[in-house]
């Protein structure tokens, strides 16, 4: 140790600790976006992308602007958000309650996870023609068809979200006389936010994605309608002015659920 | 309130853990139960709670519990068990809520508790941001808000590191010298049962019965750390326990 330690000089010791661990970058997200925007406007006008491939984004921007002086962005935006709004409220709303039964008791979880199991990978797009029979060709069967959708992912969520919470909490919950109702309140629930909500996300997306399939059958107002129509004229600057809307609804909608996570779940570090 | 195992007895399914365990656990006395890991310690402590059903004998209160007892068989567990959500007084005033308690009653009680855990600046402070012996005396104020009969203390300072430990034991000795209370306490470090245990109960390896019952008359207050008379004890202790644990430690584990 010490001949060799004579022979060479001190070598510092390679760091090779580093990565693997995300870190926030601000700004990243938009810049990628914005070149991204750049290349297809550069591409459209420069004649590379040919105007039946891509529409150019200052056309769809052109597109949108017009729609919001004309007020027929309110008049397709308002329907479907208040469709959005009850779909996803009630088919929510109703998956963590039933996602919490399954958790809390045993002949539930026994009856109801095979038949969500079966529900799951229905495409509810498919019952469309199923609902207009049973609620309407109106507001009802579009409720239901986002309700069902929603349902389902927030039931498994909801349910393995409960299954996770730490068994030693109910356990100190039982060793101190709490009612069964103060552990379901006081720890099982806020024990499973976090499962809840980030279930709720992905719900939410679920949602969009519905809305749009059932303005499509017999809505005269609404994203989807407007897309609908955009796409059978090829219009292609409405059609993407269309999808942009719905994108920003996601954004909009997935940063709610954020500042929601922030103010319940500040508990975590 | 005392304490009475009868003729305990325990399998989980075809494994025997604990065989015809009878013990009296005096008011006012800290009893100690050691052993090899996997011998049934840490499941004898949930019998005597009742959190969970003996095969065989039966867990006995004799007497009524204290007055203003809200929870006369109270848990300290090893992990904690605080709720992660709630600062340090809302997890003592959870035990408290369902007995009605609230308001300016509850707020007594907490404060006391907290004081006597030294605890008082901390009150607001969420588990994340407490170290893992300020976590532990948080628990112990949790249980002392109940005002237990007996406290079951499983093992309580294992997951702290050893000097921690030793303040948190110095901690439990002024408590236990400023107002005694019952206490039952599984723990595999023999230096922490000589140190607070009156009677320390040695248990043998799986299946677990009582090899020997080991009283230690010296009071509290008076023991130290590497206490000499202690000392002798527990190497008594570590003789009894010494080819258990080796032949605990080479079982297989196919629980």
């Amino acid at each position: 140790m010490s001949d060799t330690s004579q022979n060479h000089k001190p070598v510092e010791v390679r760091f090779r600790g580093g990565g693997f661990a995300p870190t926030s970058r601000r700004g990243v997200g938009i810049a990628v976006f914005l070149v991204l925007v750049t290349l297809v406007e550069i591409g459209t006008r420069s004649g590379w992308i040919s105007a039946l491939t891509l529409p150019k984004p200052s056309d769809v921007l052109a597109t949108f602007g017009e729609m919001w002086q004309s007020g027929l962005l309110f008049k397709h935006l308002l329907p479907s958000l208040g469709r959005l709004a009850v779909g996803a409220a009630v088919g929510a709303s109703v998956g963590v309650a039933v996602g919490v039964m399954i958790g809390l008791f045993s002949y539930v979880r026994a009856g109801l996870v095979p038949l969500v199991a079966a529900l799951f990978p229905i495409p509810k797009i498919a019952l469309l023609p199923l609902f207009v029979i049973w609620f309407g060709i109106d507001e009802a069967s579009k409720y239901a068809l986002i309700a069902f959708g929603t349902f389902t992912p927030t039931v498994v969520a909801t349910y393995s979200a409960v299954d996770n919470v730490d068994r030693s909490l109910i356990r100190m919950g039982q060793s101190f006389g709490l009612s069964w109702l103060s552990i379901v309140r006081k720890i099982v629930l806020p024990g499973a936010m976090p499962g809840i909500l980030s279930g709720l996300r992905i719900s939410l997306a679920i949602a969009i994605i519905l809305l749009v399939a059932a303005e499509m059958l017999g809505a005269q107002y609404g994203i989807g309608a407007y897309i609908l129509e955009a796409g059978s004229l090829y219009d292609l600057e409405r059609l993407f002015a269309g999808v942009v809307i719905l994108s920003l609804l996601g954004v909009t909608l997935s940063a709610v659920i954020g500042q929601i996570e922030k103010k319940l779940l500040g508990w975590r570090s | 309130m005392d304490i009475r195992l009868d003729a305990i007895s325990h399998s989980y399914g075809p494994t025997e853990v604990l065989r015809d365990i009878s013990i009296d656990i005096p008011s006012g006395q800290i009893v100690c139960l050691v052993g090899p890991s996997g011998c049934g310690k840490s499941t004898l402590l949930r019998l005597i709670g009742g959190l969970e059903r003996a095969t065989a004998g039966q867990v006995l209160q004799l007497g009524a519990p204290p007055q203003g007892c809200l929870n006369p068989l109270t848990y300290v567990f090893q992990d904690f068990a605080l709720l992660p959500w709630r600062s340090v007084r809302g997890n003592v005033s959870l035990v408290l809520e369902d007995h009605g308690i609230s308001g300016a009653q509850a707020d007594a009680i907490i404060t006391d508790v907290l004081e006597r855990t030294r605890l008082s600046d901390f009150s607001k402070a969420l588990p994340r941001q407490l170290s893992g012996g300020m976590k532990q005396r948080v628990a112990i104020a949790r249980a002392l808000a109940v005002k237990p009969a007996v406290m079951l203390m499983d093992e309580p300072l294992s997951a702290l590191d050893s000097q921690t430990r030793e303040l948190l034991m110095d901690d439990l000795v002024t408590l236990w010298t400023r107002q005694p209370f019952t206490s039952v306490y599984v723990t595999h470090n023999l230096a922490e049962a000589v140190r607070l245990g009156h009677q320390i109960v040695v248990l043998s390896r799986r299946p677990g019965q009582i090899r020997d019952i080991v009283a230690i008359d010296k009071p509290l207050s008076e023991r130290g750390f590497a206490d000499t008379d202690l000392e002798v004890t527990q190497r008594h202790l570590w003789d009894l326990m010494r080819a258990e644990a080796r032949a605990a430690d080479e079982e297989l584990l196919d629980v």
